[in-house]
C-alpha cells in the first residue's frame, strides 16, 4: 500500500518539479494552511445584525423553510406544541441534550412526549439547535455531537431546528468561526451539516419534489 | 471503465431517432439554463468569485502532492484510514477488502462518478456483495441496470412513465393497483424502499466534492439526504476521492463552493453540504465506527504538467454539459462514457486514452457555451481542440476523415491552387443551387443534405469578394 502512495506522489511531484522547486512550494503550501487566507466575502453577507437575521429569514422562506420567531426559550415549547397541532402531528418528538433547548419548561405542553437521544428512523418529529446559521443562503449549520445527534437530522419527517438570533452570521467564512477554535484551527466536529431547505429531488423530469430522503419539511424558531 | 465511445457515430442515430430520449433531453435546457442564469445574475461577485476559483485550484494543483499529504495526515489524527489506488483495479480491490474485513452483505450508497468510473459496483456484485443506490435518479438507473447519463442528474434521459414502469417491476411486494400517477406517489415510494436500506447496510460509500487539507475532511453535496443517511447509518464510511478533488482549507472552500451549486442547479446552496472528518468520537450518540479514504489517481497525475492539466480544476457541477447542443441532441448515453458533454469530452481520452476515446472531441460544434458558463473557467474548447490533433497525429481518425483533411490541408498551404479551384467550383455550386439558391442533394456529401440544405454559394469567393470591396475603397479615395 504505501509502495502505491509513493508512486502517486512521486508521478505527481516528477510532473510538478518543473513550474517550481520543491522548497518553494513547501513553504507556500506551510503559509496557506496557517495563514487560511479569506477570499471574497458577498457584500449581502456583510451586513448589520437586524437586516443579516431578516435577510436570513427571507432566504431560508426562499427555499421552503419555514420561519418562525420568538422572543425567548421559554417560549419554544408551546411553538413546538403548536407546530404539531397545525400539522396533525402525534405530540411526540425527539431531541438530543442540548442545554439551551433543556433550559425551556416543556412541562407546559402537558401531552408531549420527548424522546432523548438518536433517532432510530421511526421519528416524526426531531428537534435540533443550530450551532449558527447563514443569511447570505439561508442555511443552517449543524454540528454532530451528543446535543444535537445527526441522525435527527436526516431521518424525521419534521425538523424543528432552534437558532439564537445572535448565531446567525452574514457568510459561511463567519459562521466557520462559530465552531471551537485552538490555536486558530476550527476543531471539527465528527459531522458538520450546512442545511438550506427542507430535503429534495430533481431526478424525475427536472420537476421539483421535497421530501426526498430527509425531512419533508424544515421549520426555523429564531431565538431573541 | 467500460466505453462504447467508439460508436458515437451510431449512438448519436440511434439517440437522435428516439423519441423517448428526446422527450426527456427537452428538460435539460429547460431544467438548467434559465436557473443559472438567474443565480448568477444574483451576486454580484459571481465572476469575482470564478476567478477565485480558478485560483485556488491552480494553486493546489501547483502543490497537489504536498496537499495531499497534508490532508492524509489530518485524517489519520482524526482516526481515520486513507487508502492510495494508482488504478482502478487498486480502488476496487481496496474497497473489496474494507467490505470483507467487515463481513459485509450490503453496502448503500451516496451518488459518486468515481465509484462509477472504478466499476465498483460490478465488482462488489462479482464478490456476493450486494451495493444499493440511493440517490434517487442512480437507484433508478440501478433497477434499469443502465450507466448516468449526465454527471449530476443520472436519470435525466426517462420520463416520469418509464420510471413508473420500473418501480411496478421490481417493487413487487406493493399493491399492483395503486396509483402512480404523480411524480410524488414515486418519490414516496423510493423513500420508503431505500429507508430500510440504510439500516440494513454494513457499509456506506460516498465520493467527495472536496476533500479539505486544512482539517482532513471529506465534503458531500446533495439534496436529497441520501449521502448523509448513507454515510450516518452505516457501521463504516467509505468515501471514494479522485486526488484533485483536495483544497487548501476551509475558506478556500466556502470559495468555490458559492460558485458550484449556482453552476449547477442554480441554486445559491444545495441543501447539505456536509463536513466529514473522521469516525464516530467517544462521546458521539451516532455515525460511523471506522472512517476510510481511498484516494484515486487512475490517470490524473498523467494530466499534471500537460495541455490538459486545467482539466483537472474541473468541479463536476455539470454546467457545460447543461449547455452542450450536441448533449441536448444526443443525450449522455451516445458518448459511450460515464463523463459525457465537453467535460468528458476532454476527460475521457485524458483517463482512457486518445485511441479508445479520441472520436469524443469532435462531438462539439465549438460553439463555446460550455466554457463561457465553466465556474472554473476551464478552456474546454481549446483542450477538445488539443484531442483533435493528437488523433490526427495518431492516425486515429477514419479514413474519409484523414484523407479528406490531408487534402484540404495541401490545398490550403498552396493559395494559388485552392482560389484557381474554388473559382471554379463556386459558379458549379451556384448553378446546383438553382433559383431557390439551396442544395438539397450533392454527391459525396449526402451526411449533410440529408438532414438539411446547403446553402449554395452566391457565386463569388471571398477573396474576389475582398478585392473588389478594396477596388471600391480605392477609387472612393
Amino acid at each position: 500500500m504505501s509502495e502505491t502512495r509513493q508512486s502517486v506522489l512521486s508521478d505527481i511531484r516528477n510532473a510538478l518539479v518543473k513550474k517550481a522547486p520543491d522548497d518553494a512550494r513547501a513553504k507556500a503550501v506551510a503559509e496557506r494552511l496557517s495563514g487560511r487566507p479569506t477570499g471574497i466575502i458577498p457584500k449581502r453577507g456583510q451586513l448589520k445584525q437586524d437586516a443579516r437575521v431578516e435577510l436570513f429569514a427571507e432566504m431560508a422562506k426562499k427555499v421552503h423553510s419555514s420561519v418562525t420567531r420568538v422572543s425567548g426559550y421559554d417560549e419554544i415549547p408551546s411553538c413546538i406544541g403548536n407546530y404539531l397541532r397545525e400539522h396533525n402531528l402525534p405530540a411526540e418528538l425527539i431531541m438530543g441534550t442540548d442545554r439551551r433547548l433543556n433550559k425551556a419548561d416543556w412541562s407546559l405542553e402537558k401531552n408531549l412526549t420527548i424522546k432523548k437521544g438518536p433517532s432510530d428512523g421511526k421519528d416524526l418529529v426531531g428537534v435540533s439547535h443550530a450551532k449558527s446559521g447563514i443569511a447570505e443562503t439561508g442555511t443552517l449549520l449543524l454540528a454532530s455531537g451528543s446535543e444535537n445527534p445527526t441522525t435527527i437530522n436526516f431521518l424525521a419527517d419534521h425538523h424543528i431546528v432552534i437558532i439564537s438570533a445572535k448565531d446567525i452570521k452574514g457568510d459561511m467564512e463567519s459562521a466557520w468561526g462559530s465552531l471551537n477554535k485552538k490555536d486558530g484551527q476550527v476543531v471539527m466536529p465528527r459531522a458538520v451539516n450546512f442545511v438550506t431547505g427542507p430535503s429534495r429531488s430533481g431526478d424525475i423530469e427536472q420537476k421539483l419534489l421535497l421530501g426526498a430522503h430527509g425531512p419533508r419539511a424544515l421549520q426555523i424558531i429564531i431565538v431573541g | 471503465m467500460e466505453l462504447t465511445s467508439h460508436n458515437l457515430k451510431s449512438n448519436a442515430k440511434d439517440a437522435l431517432g428516439n423519441e423517448q430520449l428526446q422527450k426527456a433531453l427537452g428538460n435539460v435546457p429547460k431544467g438548467f439554463i434559465d436557473k443559472r442564469a438567474k443565480a448568477a445574475a444574483a451576486l454580484d461577485e459571481f465572476e469575482a468569485l470564478r476567478d477565485k476559483g480558478r485560483e485556488i485550484k491552480d494553486h493546489t494543483l501547483a502543490n497537489l502532492d504536498l496537499y495531499l499529504e497534508a490532508y492524509e495526515q489530518k485524517v489519520i489524527e482524526n482516526g481515520g484510514h486513507v487508502h492510495w489506488a494508482k488504478t482502478a483495479e487498486d480502488a476496487r480491490r481496496i474497497a473489496l477488502e474494507i467490505c470483507q474485513k467487515h463481513d459485509a452483505k450490503t453496502v448503500t450508497k451516496g451518488k459518486s462518478m468515481i465509484t462509477e468510473e472504478v466499476e465498483l459496483n460490478e465488482h462488489l456484485l462479482e464478490n456476493g456483495i450486494e451495493p444499493v443506490e440511493t440517490d434517487l435518479g442512480e437507484y433508478i438507473i440501478q433497477l434499469r441496470n443502465e450507466k448516468p447519463s449526465h454527471i449530476i442528474a443520472p436519470a435525466i434521459h426517462l420520463n416520469q412513465g418509464q420510471i413508473e414502469d420500473d418501480f411496478r417491476r421490481v417493487h413487487t411486494h406493493l399493491d399492483e393497483d395503486r396509483d402512480m400517477s404523480e411524480p410524488e406517489t414515486l418519490l414516496a415510494e423510493a423513500r420508503e424502499v431505500l429507508r430500510k436500506r440504510y439500516f440494513e447496510a454494513d457499509i456506506g460509500f460516498t465520493g467527495a466534492n472536496f476533500l479539505v487539507a486544512e482539517t482532513g475532511s471529506s465534503v458531500i453535496v446533495t439534496n436529497e439526504g441520501n449521502g448523509d443517511l448513507t454515510q450516518t447509518l452505516g457501521k463504516v464510511h467509505v468515501v471514494m476521492a479522485s486526488i484533485e478533488k483536495v483544497v487548501p482549507t476551509l475558506a478556500d472552500c466556502s470559495q468555490i463552493l458559492r460558485i458550484l451549486a449556482r453552476s449547477a442547479t442554480g441554486q445559491d446552496m444545495s441543501v447539505y453540504t456536509t463536513f466529514s472528518t473522521g469516525p464516530k468520537r467517544e462521546k458521539d450518540p451516532d455515525g460511523p465506527k471506522e472512517y476510510h479514504v481511498i484516494l484515486l489517481d487512475n490517470g490524473r497525475s498523467d494530466m499534471l504538467g500537460t495541455e490538459f492539466e486545467e482539466m483537472l480544476r474541473c468541479i463536476r457541477c455539470g454546467a457545460c454539459i447543461n449547455h452542450c447542443p450536441v448533449y441536448h441532441s444526443i443525450g449522455g448515453h451516445a458518448y459511450g462514457s460515464i463523463y459525457p458533454g465537453p467535460m468528458g469530452s476532454v476527460l475521457t481520452p485524458s483517463l482512457a486514452g486518445v485511441d479508445k476515446a479520441g472520436t469524443l472531441p469532435n462531438a462539439s460544434t465549438f460553439c463555446g457555451r460550455c466554457e463561457s458558463v465553466c465556474p472554473m473557467r476551464i478552456p474546454l474548447p481549446k483542450m477538445m481542440r488539443h484531442w483533435r490533433e493528437k488523433e490526427f497525429e495518431q492516425h486515429l481518425q477514419p479514413k474519409a476523415a484523414r484523407y479528406g483533411l490531408a487534402f484540404w490541408a495541401y490545398l490550403a498551404k498552396r493559395p494559388k491552387l485552392y482560389r484557381a479551384l474554388v473559382s471554379f467550383a463556386m459558379p458549379a455550386l451556384s448553378v446546383l443551387g438553382g433559383t431557390n439558391k439551396r442544395i438539397s442533394s450533392l454527391p459525396l456529401a449526402s451526411g449533410w443534405t440529408k438532414h438539411r440544405e446547403l446553402p449554395a454559394p452566391e457565386g463569388r469567393t471571398f477573396m474576389q469578394a475582398w478585392d473588389q470591396r478594396e477596388a471600391l475603397k480605392q477609387e472612393a479615395n
